[in-house]
């Protein structure tokens, strides 16, 4: 791994993403505009806001890193741009950090924006702080990058790839406990959560927007997004082969 | 234009499957280095696949091809091979100069060289262009440029003439050959056979095999033909399909 080439790399993505304004502003709008329509049709339910909204504030980046960093990774492996990278004096580990710099870059930009919008502007509370749950959102959105990048080498179009976010991501949000309390759900299903990573990214955001005070758990689940994000990269770098048929 | 050395490129007996389907049948042959060396066939041929064998990225290859010295795809030849591929693989959304330069820090060369690659390709003017806003043989040469960022003493290109203006062509094959005279090895694949007479050395497959390797001038006298194309059937009459 060379920083000067992982540099590069960063700079290369964010640039193809400058490039294109319009994902730019879907990815930072979007969000938000989800977030104030959820604030009004829960009009009369301000505590079912905070139950869902606050945590939805750290997810938020998950999903749409997921999204933006399979379709990224797919154009890169169709247009034979991964290919020829194979070919060239660089680590596959250039890769997979430069990615990881980028999208974290603007996974911070798009938590800072959700979470200015929902703590500040629609009355979300944050007992420990917005900065908790935005950093705990730039670490979920960098599991989304890894689980994207993975998963990106299962799609030949992109329109493949866009149906991996119902196959992947829905099930997740659908079982992580954030619409319904895991304890709630059938037993098979409450054994499933506990593999899946996106159970620990809500429980840690959980903990951190209800007032109860911080405890050692919290570092557990985060340790759990870790390495759940490392095994993903694993997976990734070794879909990035040298050699292909 | 014999190289005293070994040779830039040494395949022996390679074999490859995709599929289950043979690609390529025993194919044996030798690029002397300082050559220009044309690969011409039908398209469907092998030729790509054959190219991707010697740079090193082609699965399930039996038979030993050995590249400047080093079995092919070893690390080390990653700085001393450059691949250009038929499909121009560069990236669409950034501009010329943007592309250059995230490959020159790749290979670790200055930005001035991005200047030089970007005249050598004709494309001084155009650094500010986003590469999709570009015509395909312009996108060609903005990939055969990254190519030549770091000059390597092998170059591997793949139909870098398809889809160009006949100047322009004429040009690029000068570019060749001053490559070539500057001590580098090309090995350049065409399905147009009026390039076979800019070559030093030519390579002629049909279906998975090698059908001779040869010279412009060898190939002449031996089929009697002055045209290369017609030269090339008379080959292809005197060694029927195998398949």
């Amino acid at each position: 791994m060379t920083p000067r080439i992982t540099l590069a790399t960063a700079r290369r993505v964010l640039w193809q993403i400058r490039r294109d304004r319009r994902t730019v502003a879907l990815i930072v709008l979007v969000p938000c505009v989800l977030l104030v329509l959820m604030r009004y049709v829960l009009y009369e339910q301000p505590g079912t806001f905070q139950h869902i909204g606050a945590p939805l504030c750290g997810l938020f980046p998950f999903i749409l890193m997921f999204l933006v960093t399979s379709i990224t990774m797919l154009r890169e492996r169709t247009t034979g741009t991964l290919e020829r990278l194979m070919t060239l004096p660089l680590a596959k580990l250039d890769v997979l950090a430069g990615y990881g710099i980028a999208f974290g870059l603007l996974a911070a930009v798009q938590a800072g924006i959700v979470c200015a919008v929902g703590f500040l502007a629609l009355g979300l509370h944050a007992p420990h702080g917005a900065w908790l749950v935005a950093l705990l959102a730039v670490g979920n959105a960098l599991l989304g990058m890894a689980l994207g990048l993975f998963v990106s080498a299962f799609a030949q179009t992109e329109f493949q790839a866009v149906q991996f976010m119902p196959a992947v991501v829905f099930p997740q949000m659908l079982l992580c406990g954030l619409f319904v309390a895991r304890a709630t759900m059938a037993p098979l299903l409450y054994d499933l959560s506990w593999a899946l990573p996106l159970t620990y990214a809500y429980e840690a955001l959980q903990r951190a927007t209800r007032p109860a005070a911080l405890t050692a758990a919290l570092l557990g689940d985060v340790l759990v997004i870790v390495a759940a994000t490392l095994a993903a990269l694993a997976l990734g770098a070794v879909t990035l082969r040298r050699r292909t048929a | 234009m014999r190289a005293v050395s070994e040779p830039a490129i040494d395949v022996a007996h390679l074999d490859v499957t995709r599929g289950g389907r043979h690609v390529l049948v025993n194919v044996s042959l030798e690029v002397s280095r300082g050559s220009v060396t044309g690969l011409l066939g039908p398209s469907g041929c092998g030729k790509t696949t054959l190219m991707r064998a010697i740079v090193g990225v082609q699965a399930m290859v039996s038979g030993e091809v050995t590249v400047l010295g080093r079995p092919a795809g070893e690390a080390g030849l990653r700085r001393r091979v450059g691949y250009v591929t038929q499909a121009p693989s560069v990236y669409g959304d950034l501009t010329v100069e943007e592309n250059l330069r995230y490959f020159a820090r790749i290979v670790d060369v200055s930005d001035e060289r991005v200047a030089e690659v970007s005249r050598t390709v004709g494309l001084t003017g155009r650094e500010r262009q986003v590469v999709n806003s570009m015509s395909g043989g312009e996108r060609a040469r903005v990939s055969l440029a990254t190519a030549l960022l770091n000059r390597p003493e092998l170059l591997i290109l793949d139909e870098p003439t398809v889809g160009l203006d006949p100047i322009l062509r004429a040009e690029l094959w000068q570019t060749f050959h001053h490559l070539a005279g500057s001590g580098a090895t090309l090995l350049i694949s065409s399905h147009v056979m009026d390039e076979a007479s800019a070559c030093d050395a030519l390579l002629l497959m049909r279906d998975g095999a090698l059908l001779a390797q040869t010279t412009p001038s060898e190939l002449r006298r031996r089929t009697g033909e002055d045209d290369l194309g017609r030269a090339f059937l008379t080959v292809i009459k005197e060694r029927p399909s195998t398949r």
